[in-house]
């Protein structure tokens, strides 16, 4: 079997603990002085990558394992912090804070990468928690025309560089096999991510970190769509409060439910 | 941004089955499923009624059985059906008077004011007064006084010490309904509220405004600030933001008699004479029944950055701090220990993956706080690389993101409530000198285990001996973890505990209080001339001796 060469793309997003908030001109989310960090199917990708070379999982072994994300300066932490759960080295794709790409944009990109960077394995998150598109691992793969697994559960390898993936489906799960160059995406049982140790977040800080620009992969960020506005769901309507059981009662019984 | 609501911390920390892809209906679910916040597994719902009840021998019995020399003070009258009816009136609502005194239906609803939240104490009264306002707390005590009914202040009832519940048939006189934030000076940072007001709603009300109140603690999502001003507790960030006995600016009370004190004061400075609410401040409800607080409240701190330490020895630990205070200083907003036993539970009771690979005798909890994250953030690697290379710290995790944060501190801020799910626990609170901090632990648990009652199997009374707590304050919680109530485990710690506390003019109590507990041990802290003009002050403020009585002193 070959070595893998796996490619892991990450996206800084705010971090999900923080309760997103529209700005005021309703074209997006505010994102000054708010908290960001990995996009969380991300942290799957890596730290699957990283188990499958800790746990010697792949018969051919992992010959590489590197992570790419395409944002602003600020980026580079979430590549540290990759680095730190394992992974090898990084690319830095620099865009402009605000300028945003679109699925297919990350798609070209990706496939541009995984064709420099050899790569035979591209694990993605099945979506980021900002625009929640789940369109890139699925572009990517008819761009590169390779097969893939999406929601992945479970990745198994075998001989002759077939891979079985469990994904979580409606009602149950379904395996499938694939065979090598081939894409998958991450879902939430597929581990449980680490904590970075601290000698590996400051072994982190001396691995590679290449910075390229959007032009080194033949990339515009040109946009097809445009965001019209974006508005906060409706408030929760509050519930009342009763005093007692009583009160309870005569509640129920006014809105008709008793 | 469907997939953040998806995604609950404890779904990636827990194993969770979920049998398809999101949708509508099931997002609802999972996320009521898992609407417990990592930070700490206990703190948002109320304890008393969703908490499995810890191992048969220690629930149940009465406090009157426990400490069969206290007796009932024949002083104090028999409630009887007019006094209740007093009560109703006055209070109106029929929620405010839970009565088991002229109904025999209502043990259900008054056992949970009976009983404390470790399960530990349980009194036997028959009457919960709920009041609305201090106008209507003032006539309760004026009543009680005249009548001589005893009462017992009671706010979240997350006290440690059965401070809070009665011992015989004491009034409950609880604080819940008087939860109102009052007032906030979006400049000064004085937040005036209700006594009953719930710590975390007057936090997050203060987070809206980019404040923080300057008081944080595992149970915060149940006690109550005016319950937190009566035990002065201390907490994860009194090395941050110091004591109520400096934040706390005013506190409007209700003596025994009736007497309204509003000393509601919102300066930040006023040396007018002696500062009595100090004297509220700390008192479990023996001097007055605290109705409002006046607190001056620092600004939140925008960034946070949270390590997990792993090391070797106390030493280490020591060090570690030192290190911290140096390299951190205004940025430091914790430092709290763990010792291994502690974390092996909490994995025990959670299944929560541990922060660190390996395993140590002791761990730290660093928090820092500050303006600007970049800066704070350096300052930590800095200092994370520098006690790595010095050797003193030999593992550790520095938390990527928010949930990880929370989960850190889970490790901390859930041992009370881990321990609280394996049996009876023996808690000491207690402050030393920091160079002893932990001998204290190593001793107890050389001493039980020499009495042949600690082990790993089920003949064993006792499951294990640990400490934790808040280093930065010289504050430890020694715990000893028992399966059941054996009286020999009793006698082995006491009061062995306490005389080497005196010995070394450490504090029995540094910040749970007295309560039931320790009335019988001030001695070890604090000499009779102390007492005595203690005992003179209770005597000012409640002559008749009905507020919180069995208890304190
Ligand atoms: C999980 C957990 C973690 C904890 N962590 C800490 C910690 O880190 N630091 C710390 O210091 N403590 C800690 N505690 C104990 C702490 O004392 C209480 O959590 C809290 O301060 C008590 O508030 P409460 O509203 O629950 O008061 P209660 O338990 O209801 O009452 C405590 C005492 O105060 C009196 N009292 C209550 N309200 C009033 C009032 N309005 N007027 C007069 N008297 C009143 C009661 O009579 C009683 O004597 C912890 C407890 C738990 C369960």
């Amino acid at each position: 079997m070959s070595a893998l060469r796996i490619l892991v793309p990450v996206k800084r997003v705010i971090d999900y603990a923080v309760k997103p908030r529209v700005n005021k001109t309703q074209t997006g989310v505010e994102t000054a002085g708010v908290k960001h960090s990995m996009n969380p199917f991300d942290e799957l990708s890596v730290e699957e990558s990283v188990r499958i070379r800790e746990k010697k999982r792949a018969p051919g072994g992992v010959e590489d394992i590197c992570v790419l994300s395409a944002g602003p300066p600020k980026a580079q932490d979430v590549l540290r912090t990759a680095m730190a759960m394992g992974a090898d080295r990084a690319i830095h794709v620099e865009v402009k804070e605000g300028e945003d790409l679109e699925p297919l944009a990350v798609a070209k990109l990706l496939k541009s990468a995984a064709e420099q960077q050899k790569s035979n394995l591209v694990i993605l998150g099945k979506q980021s928690i900002d625009d929640d598109a789940n369109q890139t691992g699925q572009m990517l793969a008819g761009l590169l025309g390779w097969p893939q697994a999406t929601q992945a559960s479970k990745v198994e390898f075998a001989d002759g560089d077939t891979v079985n993936v469990t994904r979580e489906v409606d009602g149950g799960v379904e395996t499938v096999r694939a065979k090598l160059p081939m894409i998958i995406t991450t879902d939430l049982r597929l581990n449980e991510p680490r904590y970075a140790s601290l000698p590996n977040i400051m072994k982190a800080k001396k691995k590679p970190l290449e910075k390229k620009t959007l032009a080194d992969f033949g990339i515009t960020a040109e946009k097809r769509l445009k965001v019209l506005k974006v508005t906060e769901p409706p408030a929760r309507q509050g519930g009342g409060k009763v005093e007692d059981v009583d009160g309870l009662v005569s509640k129920l019984k006014e809105l008709g439910a008793i | 941004m469907a997939a953040r609501q998806q995604l609950s911390p404890a779904l990636r920390r827990l194993s969770f089955v979920r049998t398809s892809s999101p949708s509508i209906t099931r997002q609802v679910a999972l996320q009521q499923s898992l609407s417990l916040p990592a930070r700490c597994f206990s703190n948002t719902r109320p304890q008393r009624f969703q908490r499995t009840p810890p191992a048969a021998a220690v629930q149940g019995k009465f406090t009157s059985e426990t400490y069969p020399d206290i007796k009932r003070d024949s002083r104090f009258a028999q409630l009887t059906e007019q006094h209740v009816n007093y009560f109703r009136q006055l209070l109106g609502s029929e929620s405010a008077v839970i009565d088991g005194v002229t109904r025999n239906d209502a043990a259900d609803d008054i056992e949970p004011f009976n009983t404390d939240w470790m399960r530990k104490y349980r009194g036997h009264t028959r009457l919960v007064l709920r009041p609305g306002s201090t106008d209507e707390v003032s006539k309760i005590l004026k009543y009680c006084n005249d009548n001589m009914l005893a009462v017992v202040p009671q706010g979240g009832n997350t006290g440690l010490v059965g401070g809070s519940v009665p011992v015989f048939d004491e009034i409950v006189i609880n604080m819940g309904r008087m939860n109102q934030i009052l007032e906030f000076d979006e400049v000064s940072g004085t937040l005036v509220a209700e006594a009953g007001c719930i710590l975390e709603v007057a936090d997050q009300f203060l987070a809206s405004k980019g404040y923080i109140f300057p008081l944080d603690l595992g149970a915060k999502g149940s006690c109550h600030i005016g319950g937190n001003v009566s035990t002065n507790a201390g907490g994860l960030r009194l090395l941050r933001y110091g004591s109520l006995h400096g934040s706390v600016l005013g506190i409007e009370a209700v003596l025994a008699d009736g007497t309204i004190v509003d000393d509601l004061c919102k300066l930040r400075k006023n040396n007018t004479g002696y500062d009595l609410k100090q004297l509220f401040i700390g008192a479990e409800g023996t001097l007055g029944i605290v109705t409002k607080v006046s607190i001056q409240c620092p600004q939140r701190s925008p960034a946070q950055n949270v390590a997990f330490f792993g090391l070797e020895s106390f030493e280490q630990v020591q060090l570690a701090f030192r290190e911290a205070k140096g390299q951190l200083s205004e940025i430091l907003s914790a430092f709290e220990l763990m010792d291994e036993g502690s974390q092996a539970l909490v994995r025990q009771v959670t299944g929560n993956k541990r922060p660190l690979e390996g395993e140590y005798p002791f761990y730290c909890l660093i928090e820092t706080s500050g303006s600007n994250a970049d800066h704070d953030s350096e300052k930590l690697q800095a200092f994370l690389e520098d006690v790595m290379e010095k050797g003193i710290v030999v593992d550790g995790t520095l938390a990527q993101d928010e949930t990880q944060i929370k989960s850190l501190w889970a490790w901390r801020e859930g041992i009370t409530e881990a321990l609280s799910h394996l049996g009876g626990t023996y808690k000491y609170d207690v402050s030393i000198p920091l160079k002893e901090l932990y001998q204290l632990v190593e001793d107890t648990r050389a001493r039980v285990d020499a009495a042949g009652l600690l082990g790993d199997t089920d003949e064993f009374p006792v499951r294990a001996v640990v400490g934790y707590g808040h280093m930065g304050d010289a504050n430890l919680h020694l715990n000893v973890s028992t399966r059941r109530f054996d009286e020999r485990v009793e006698k082995v710690l006491e009061p062995f505990v306490y005389e080497w506390i005196a010995e070394r003019q450490g504090s029995i109590s540094a910040e749970h209080g007295l309560g039931v507990m320790k009335k019988k041990y001030i001695g070890y802290s604090r000499n009779p001339t102390m007492v005595g003009l203690m005992k003179n002050i209770k005597t000012t403020f409640d002559p008749n001796g009905i507020l919180n009585p069995y208890k304190y002193l």
